[in-house]
């Protein structure tokens, strides 16, 4: 009996091993694009940018000894998951990922990325800004290159705005006086949506009070600052508290079908965005057809010290289990290193660049947006707005303090708790999650 | 007897071969049962492989602990402590609770109903019914779940049509305080189908000419249904049941489609399988998830055993 067990295991011993084999193979012949040159070293991708395809067919047409295999595992959490499931089984990760600058710590703390100091990130820095840079850095590891970034502007229906006699909002205080007015005019929709799963979206709206939720440097990894409770994002709540409980914006939950609906239909008549959410909005059915869209700065605290905010943007990181890790570090500095490449992403994935040569270029700057009647957007709001912007800390464990984020102004939308105590709350939940997890905190 | 219990069968066939074979037995037996091995092992090598060795490995990880800060110790039961003190986890087997509560006897309730009448209709219509009943179960849970999402839509869903008809307003489907009991619907309109079946089979197997005995004794229609057919068929029900419990207890598929639309309602931790789920894959800590998924484990198992041994005369393991 015993040896029988024993071979039975050896067999599943056997088992395993050619399953496992059998994926790591498969990855690499199942590339969604054509490779054109075939003895070239191959480097897997994945990545869920819109109209990608043409961008890595020009990298394998103007490459010779590297070829990139692209596969879309998934939008934003699902690639997430498997990548970090990769991680732990410690096989089945591409070469190269596309991530949100939001959860590089995440995965770097989990040894899963390559520092590119090593591998010539040095080369492409001047190439980016400071805010941007900061993003994809950690003290003086660089685990990233930036690709697109999302400043934040306001979208608005100036037809809706216009019929109903209101001005476009520059501040905070225009806005609410702004959502009273189109209420007390009896309007079929509101203002503006504050959904409770916005999460960076959330976390945009603290910071531009001066909210810095985190403190935390790759170089001392057990160590990290959080500081959620501050003044700034208490009075940034408040403030949606009160609009909330007034009537005055719905709460309705992000990127659903229904919310994506209310963003065209007319329902919401403003709608605070980063610069890829006229890309978003365009590709969404059930539009008014008589809709007028224009972009305007994103609103402010104190207009004479305007903060510019970024929500979302995205990088291309080498993973810890590529193979030729100098040639993944070429894909990841190059693949939108180009002119050519970043007018396929600007032209047909509505990408907002921050490879400088074109975030500053005449063509860029001058740019005209069928969507917004010919509006230049660019030059009208975003490239200030990305200008501003400074750069910002994520937490090692980001999507869960995100989760924690959700329930907790979900629980003040449904009057459970003022804004103040779900602020405080969250402080608490995420010191001793931080702890559990083995962080000294700061 | 025979008509009663398929569990009851299988022991008498093979009672009197163990009686003969106590110690291993001849030279003969001791073959057969090689054989009889060799005619297994496919089964054996799929469930070692799918089944025992997965367990053995989640077993293992939930004894160590991987913390993001300091990497992973060897902790012991410590995992297990943690679980059963983790208001998370126990808030969650709670809410599972009272879902089987509510759940089990809907589905029940629904299935006994359409399986009794669709027995005593002998139309045309009884077959086509049947069918139409079942059709839920012949959806994938994902999609009769997505179906669902956007029926509760306020925006797509008829909800606020209907509710206009009669003058009232349109509740919210996904609030806080009601997406227990939409959830509750989807899972008895997609599985009360499939247990109607189940009942309804056995249902007809049972010999017609004790209805007549109970006709001529004064029986009506419904004495009949309730007295006769309803005990006769218990066993089935306690299968249905014990299938019942245990899918409720591993709640997942619905919430998580819902959870979509509704994330404040339904958060990460709404059932333990989901609170397992969202601790390995969106928090990374694969060996606090294995040790809640274990848990969660143990206490399925306890409970179905519990419930078997509680019902062992209804259904026949023991006569």
């Amino acid at each position: 009996m015993k040896s029988k067990i024993l071979a039975a295991t050896g067999v599943v011993a056997v088992a395993a091993a050619a399953l496992t084999g059998c994926s790591t193979g498969e990855a690499e012949a199942s590339c969604t694009n054509e490779i054109r040159k075939p003895d070239a070293t191959q480097v897997s991708v994945w990545a869920w940018y819109p109209a990608f395809e043409d961008v890595v067919d020009l990298f394998n047409e103007s490459h010779d000894d590297v070829q990139i295999c692209w596969t879309n595992a998934g939008q934003g959490n699902d690639e997430y998951t498997k990548f970090s499931t990769a991680i732990e089984s410690g096989s089945g990760a591409p070469d190269v990922i596309m991530l949100e600058s939001e959860v590089l710590s995440s995965f770097s703390i989990r040894d899963a990325l390559v520092d590119l100091t090593e591998f010539g990130a040095d080369d492409v820095k001047g190439d980016y800004t400071e805010g941007a840079w900061k993003d994809v850095s950690s003290g003086d590891a660089v685990y990233a290159v930036p690709v697109d970034g999302g400043p934040m502007g306001m979208l608005y229906r100036k037809d809706i705005l216009d019929q109903y006699g209101i001005a476009v909002p520059t501040t905070w205080d225009e806005f609410a006086a702004a959502a009273q007015a189109l209420k007390d005019a009896g309007a079929p929709g509101v203002l503006a949506d504050f959904p409770t799963n916005g999460r960076a979206y959330n976390q945009a709206l603290f910071a531009q009070a001066g909210s810095v939720p985190f403190a935390y440097d790759n170089a001392e990894p057990t160590s990290i600052g959080i500081d959620v409770n501050d003044d700034g994002s208490k009075s940034v709540l408040a403030y949606w508290d009160q609009l909330v409980k007034d009537g005055l914006v719905a709460t309705d939950d992000a990127f659903t079908a229904d919310y994506n609906t209310k963003l065209v239909d007319g329902s919401y008549a403003i709608y605070v965005a980063a610069a890829w959410g006229p890309g978003y909005l365009g590709g969404l059915s059930d539009a008014d057809s008589d809709a007028e869209w224009k972009a305007a700065p994103v609103p402010q605290w104190d207009p004479a010290n305007p903060v510019q905010i970024n929500w979302g943007g995205s990088t291309f990181a080498v993973t810890s289990q590529a193979k030729d890790k100098e040639a993944a570090a070429v894909v990841a500095k190059e693949v939108f290193g180009t002119e050519e490449a970043w007018k396929l992403g600007i032209e047909k994935a509505a990408l907002f660049p921050l490879w400088k040569p074109i975030l500053e270029s005449d063509y860029f700057r001058d740019l005209e947006y069928p969507f917004f009647g010919g509006q230049q957007i660019n030059k009208d709001v975003f490239l200030d707005a990305a200008a501003g912007y400074t750069g910002f800390t994520f937490s090692p464990f980001q999507n869960y303090a995100y989760d924690q984020l959700t329930e907790e102004l979900y629980a003040m939308v449904q009057g459970e708790k003022t804004s103040d105590e779900a602020l405080d709350d969250l402080q608490g939940s995420l010191e001793q999650y931080a702890t559990e997890q083995g962080f000294t905190l700061q | 007897m025979t008509t009663h219990s398929t569990l009851a069968a299988p022991p008498a066939a093979v009672g009197p071969a163990r009686l003969r074979t106590p110690h291993g037995g001849s030279k003969l037996e001791r073959r057969r049962q090689r054989w009889g091995w060799l005619f297994v092992s496919p089964f054996l090598l799929v469930f070692a492989l799918f089944l025992i060795f997965p367990l053995f490995y989640a077993f293992g990880m939930s004894l160590f602990t991987s913390t993001l800060a300091t990497g992973t110790k060897f902790t012991g039961i410590d995992n297990y402590v943690k679980a059963f003190t983790d208001p998370l986890f126990l808030e969650g087997l709670l809410r599972v609770a009272a879902f089987a509560i509510v759940m089990i006897p809907a589905q029940l309730i629904v299935a006994m109903a359409a399986a009794l009448v669709l027995d005593t209709l002998v139309t045309r219509l009884a077959s086509l019914s049947r069918l139409f009943i079942f059709a839920p179960y012949a959806i994938p849970v994902v999609i009769g779940a997505l179906m669902w999402s956007f029926l509760y839509s306020p925006r797509f869903g008829p909800g606020a049509t209907l509710f206009d008809l009669v003058g009232l307003p349109t509740p919210d489907f996904l609030a806080s305080d009601t997406v227990f009991a939409s959830l509750v619907n989807i899972v008895t309109w997609q599985w009360s189908g499939y247990y109607m079946v189940v009942i309804y089979a056995a249902l007809r197997s049972i010999d017609p000419s004790i209805y007549e005995a109970a006709r001529i004794d004064g029986a009506n229609g419904w004495q009949t249904a309730i007295r006769i057919k309803v005990p006769m068929i218990s066993s089935s029900v306690v299968m249905v049941i014990t299938f019942a419990l245990i899918g409720t207890l591993q709640f997942f598929t619905e919430p998580v489609v819902l959870r979509n639309i509704a994330q404040g309602a339904i958060d990460a931790a709404y059932t333990p399988n989901m609170y397992a789920y969202s601790l390995a894959f969106s928090y990374s800590q694969f060996n606090y998830a294995s040790a809640i998924a274990f848990s969660l484990g143990m206490l399925v198992f306890a409970g179905s055993f519990v419930f078997l041994f509680l019902t062992r005369k209804q259904s026949g393991l023991k006569s």
